[in-house]
């Protein structure tokens, strides 16, 4: 097949982009596609402590624009899934050692060799959003129900959409369905009133989120969450297959003090 | 508050935070200043006066948002229209009015 170069991004910073990264290469990588997580975030890295891959890093994207390495051994091969592999940002340098020219090479270098390129992108609008997202075909725009994210969802949108990426797909991420019901949180129908995009995901609110990333395992490496639902089901969607959406209603889901709730009509 | 509003069944905050979202991207989008829609508002009175008679009291200028477009919407009352007018550069002669 050919490889798609897939940039995720949401202007504002802490929606998830790195939790999304790591659990979408992760999934696709565990249906057999040859993967590969970028981390564009230079400076700030961090797609290499949530794949728990920390320890294993040895070269980074700096170091192949540099020439201090070949592009293949700047990455580091997941052990646990076949076909998965990071491309670490370097953590001591800023945004400036790379441009958008060599990040272009990169993504066409990566091209030949795997089938898809998740890209992490840096919060903000600046060069470090633009060289995440200049190599990439495809748009991934993660954000959560509330205003801040929301309205800077919009403006990243935009620039995606100058830049001529297509397709620019939303995943609405940590929706809260207790508060959604009650009328306290923007639901899906709402943020897509608003956004005006294509909808690839929605990922409910999951405690198992932070103690996966306290563990350095992705939810997609096994497991039964449902966040890490959500994910396989994106994943899924990027593939061309045609998922239902997740019901967020589900009762089971509501625990002991819900059922309380419930029974006294709360 | 929050207690009572739901008590009297005025929904839930969502409704506030996608009216304030609507409101600030239509802005964002365009990126028009309110000090830019007000001279454009008074150029806009001083163009169409010379042509019609309008209700300056009444005038209506916004900007509406339709998924990811923004059009100026304008409701300009007008009061009469003028018989005839001079065309500029073009002294004496009269439009087909007359």
């Amino acid at each position: 097949m050919t490889c798609r170069v897939i940039v995720v991004t949401s202007g504002k910073g802490g929606v998830g982009k790195t939790t999304t990264t790591a659990n979408l290469s992760v999934a696709l990588a565990s249906r057999g596609y040859k993967v590969v997580a970028m981390d564009a975030d230079i400076g700030l890295r961090n797609l290499d402590v949530v794949l728990g891959l920390e320890n294993r890093i040895v070269y980074t994207l700096v170091d192949v624009v540099e020439g201090n390495c070949r592009l293949l051994q700047a990455l580091v091969r997941d052990k646990r899934v076949n076909n998965l592999h990071l491309l670490p940002a370097a953590q001591t340098r800023t945004k400036d050692a790379v441009t958008p020219e060599q990040m272009r090479t990169l993504c066409d270098e990566l091209r030949e060799h795997f089938d898809f390129v998740l890209v992490d992108s840096p919060a903000g609008i600046e060069g470090g959003f633009r060289n995440a997202a200049v190599g990439a075909d495809e748009a991934l725009v993660v954000t959560t129900p509330e205003v801040s994210a929301v309205r800077d969802a919009d403006r990243i949108i935009g620039m995606l959409e100058a830049m001529g990426k297509s397709p620019i797909r939303l995943i609405i991420n940590r929706i809260r369905p207790y508060m959604v019901k009650r009328g306290d949180m923007l639901d899906v129908g709402d943020v897509l009133d608003i956004l005006a995009v294509d909808l690839v995901g929605v990922v409910p609110d999951d405690d198992s989120v932070v103690t996966s990333t306290n563990r350095g395992e992705p939810l997609t490496l096994g497991g039964n969450s449902p966040a890490s639902k959500a994910f396989e089901n994106i994943s899924l969607r990027l593939c061309g297959e045609d998922v239902p959406f997740l019901n967020l209603d589900n009762p089971e889901k509501e625990g002991l003090f819900g059922k309380v709730k419930k029974l006294f009509g709360l | 508050m929050g207690f009572l509003s739901r008590l009297f069944g005025s929904g839930g905050t969502k409704n506030v935070a996608k009216e304030r979202l609507q409101l600030v991207l239509i802005h964002d989008r365009t990126d028009i200043s309110p000090a830019l829609m007000e001279d454009l508002r008074r150029d806009l009175i001083a163009v169409i006066s010379n042509y019609l008679e309008i209700d300056e009291m009444h005038i209506d200028i916004d900007l509406e948002r339709e998924d990811r477009s923004v059009a100026l919407v304008a409701n300009i009352p007008v009061r009469t229209v003028k018989r005839a007018y001079a065309r500029p550069g073009r002294d004496g002669e009269m439009s087909s009015g007359e």
